[in-house]
């Protein structure tokens, strides 16, 4: 049994707790091939079995590949019969009418410029708040304080978008309402205002890694230049991690612009060509969603949707990309 | 000097209070769930079907349909999730179809959920004919939660210290064995702990069933896989904004709305009380 390479695994963790060496995988199948009782076939198993572990995983990790090549091909498979008829210029009108009983009209431009509002007004309202509040959580908060703020944001991530929606409709909306005078409150205001609070959460946490990141002697020097902690923070960190700072609003952007259920609920869902925060407006991913339900499958105005499901789709992937590769360049240097 | 301290202290104060408000919009929304919700909690809430188009009786279908919907995704991307991040940690030499593969994590991540809806319709809903069912359900939000099992999971793999591969490599053990007896062991709390994550995650999302899976009101039960259900954020978001009198039924909506909060952060709360526990046990 000496020459059975499990025994020698065994003796290298030989130095952990014992309750830490009792595995989760023995028996079962891997017990079975080491029961067959000569060690020449135990060997051979032994090295297909390492093979088939790699090939396996492999497998299993090209999944995501897979998963993303599909969402590419069905979106474009059902989108596709639109360019034959009524054709994909149609896609750029300024008017959004989607069902009517004499001209049906699918210009995006409304939807997409109702998610560039929002997502724009999110972030106004998100990168103080979400930068300054990652800011203090890495720089100035004690660790006590840390553990607690910490948890309560992850808190925040993970309210669910609908129930944030919910809270938008009940309190928020009603709330913009009377403070700004309008006739509604479901408005763009009210939904950048619950964007910038799921932004909020990837930016703080991002921005936090970045500031953290900079290494210590950076403010070693500056402090002993004699410049106060505040001075620290603002002139050398900050701009330190400017970059990073950067990818994380972005990645929070792209949160935003995909989210769907808060802005369904809040934004008031009229097409409106507008920049004004306190109009009703409609994004793409509302559209998706409100109208799914209703149209016929393989119509054009599904196909429309699918066409909107695929502007969307790149929007977030050049947004993502963008981050990425800011992400890259400053953990290179 | 003193103008130095003023300005230091009044820059301190502006970052403490807007770290705060964060927090205390947070705490602000939760309140308000749970004051205006936990009235509307009783056995017969939890434990009976709706009646009268949701505005009286219950959510049981609705918990019902959200744990097969969760639990079906999680059977399918855990697994899934965590062999890929045992090839991305443990296999994976830098090269072409490893970046291949991280570039479409990445891009998964970011694939906005309504997207997945989408996708899930057209895949599974339509091109394989589950129709709009739980199976659908469960696959779109297996998909959409994937990447969060994959990176939870790969950071677990990579805080399980070099040596203890290196020890068992050095003895003759090949990387299978390596990775079953060394490394998995102290990794697998870890990435359990970041996979409970995304079953938050996929209990608390509308978009994707939306189009694949959820039914506003069903006369009974799901009997298979392949009937659709009823779903906890779905059933928030039409008694919210479709219901005929939707002031009338505020009740039921917070109730439902706090039943929600309730699992997630039931979820979440755990895997951030469990991630503490295992960091203290295992500290390199």
């Amino acid at each position: 049994m000496g020459l059975e390479p499990d025994a020698k695994v065994e003796e290298a963790g030989g130095e952990h707790p014992p309750a830490l060496r009792a595995t989760p995988f023995e028996g079962g199948l891997v017990g079975a091939l080491r029961a067959i009782p000569f060690a020449g076939g135990y060997f051979r198993i032994a090295g297909a079995s390492e093979r088939g572990a790699r090939l396996f995983f492999a497998a299993c990790a090209s999944t995501s590949m897979l998963i993303v090549l599909l969402i590419f091909l069905f979106l474009f498979k059902e989108a596709v019969p639109f360019v034959s008829k009524p054709g994909l210029s149609d896609l750029a009108g300024t008017r959004w009418v989607p069902v009517s009983f004499q001209h049906e009209l699918f210009g995006i431009l409304p939807l997409v410029l109702g998610s560039l509002l929002v997502t724009l007004l999110a972030s106004v309202l998100a990168i103080p708040f979400g930068v300054g509040a990652a800011i203090y959580i890495a720089e100035l908060a004690r660790p006590a304080e840390r553990e607690f703020l910490k948890p309560c944001i992850e808190m925040l991530a993970a309210i669910p978008s609908v129930v944030l929606g919910f809270f938008g409709l009940v309190v928020l909306a009603p709330l913009v309402k009377a403070v700004f005078h309008l006739s509604t409150g479901l408005t763009a205001l009210s939904g950048a205002i619950l964007l910038a609070l799921m932004a909020a959460p990837t930016i703080i946490s991002i921005a936090e890694d970045a500031i953290r990141s900079v290494p210590r002697s950076y403010r070693e020097a500056s402090l002993a230049m004699g410049a106060t902690h505040m001075q620290t923070v603002w002139k050398v960190t900050t701009p330190a991690a400017l970059s990073g700072i950067v990818a994380a609003v972005m990645l929070g952007m792209g949160r935003v612009v995909g989210e769907t259920m808060a802005v369904l609920m809040v934004t008031g869902n009229a097409a409106m060509m507008t920049l004004s925060p306190f109009d009703s407006v409609r994004t793409m991913t509302a559209t998706i969603a409100a109208e799914m339900g209703e149209v016929t499958f393989g119509s054009t105005h599904y196909q429309a949707l699918f066409w909107v499901g695929i502007t969307l789709l790149f929007a977030t992937f050049i947004l993502n990309m963008v981050a990425q590769r800011v992400l890259r360049k400053y953990q290179r240097s | 000097m003193n103008k130095r301290n003023l300005l230091d202290n009044l820059g301190l104060w502006t970052f403490r209070i807007i770290a705060y408000s964060v927090v205390g919009a947070v705490a602000y929304i939760l309140l308000d769930i749970v004051v205006k919700g936990a009235p509307s909690i009783h056995w017969d809430f939890l434990s009976s079907p709706p009646r009268k188009s949701g505005a009286a009786g219950g959510i049981f279908p609705a918990i019902l349909g959200t744990v097969y919907l969760t639990s079906g995704a999680m059977l399918v991307a855990f697994p899934l999730g965590m062999a890929s991040a045992i090839y991305l940690s443990e296999y994976a030499r830098q090269g072409r179809f490893t970046r291949a593969i991280r570039l479409a994590i990445i891009t998964l991540s970011g694939v906005p959920s309504i997207v997945f809806g989408l996708f899930g319709l057209g895949l599974f809903v339509l091109f394989f004919g589950f129709g709009a069912s739980i199976l659908s359900g469960c696959l779109t939000l297996a998909c959409m939660i994937l990447p969060t099992i994959i990176v939870a999971s790969e950071e677990a793999l990579r805080a399980v210290p070099q040596y203890l591969r290196e020890g068992s490599l050095a003895l003759g053990a090949g990387p299978w064995q390596t990775i079953r007896k060394n490394v998995l062991p102290y990794a697998i709390p870890g990435m359990v702990t970041g996979s409970i994550l995304g079953i938050g995650r996929a209990a608390g999302e509308t978009a994707p069933i939306l189009l694949t899976a959820a039914a506003f009101y069903l006369p009974r039960l799901p009997k298979s896989a392949l009937d659709p259900c009823m779903a906890l954020p779905y059933h928030l978001y039409v008694l919210a904004t479709q219901h005929p009198s939707a002031d009338q039924v505020r009740p039921m909506q917070y109730g439902t709305a706090f039943t929600l909060v309730a699992i997630v952060l039931f979820f979440n709360v755990g895997a951030i009380l469990l991630r503490a526990h295992f960091r203290k046990k295992y500290q390199w």
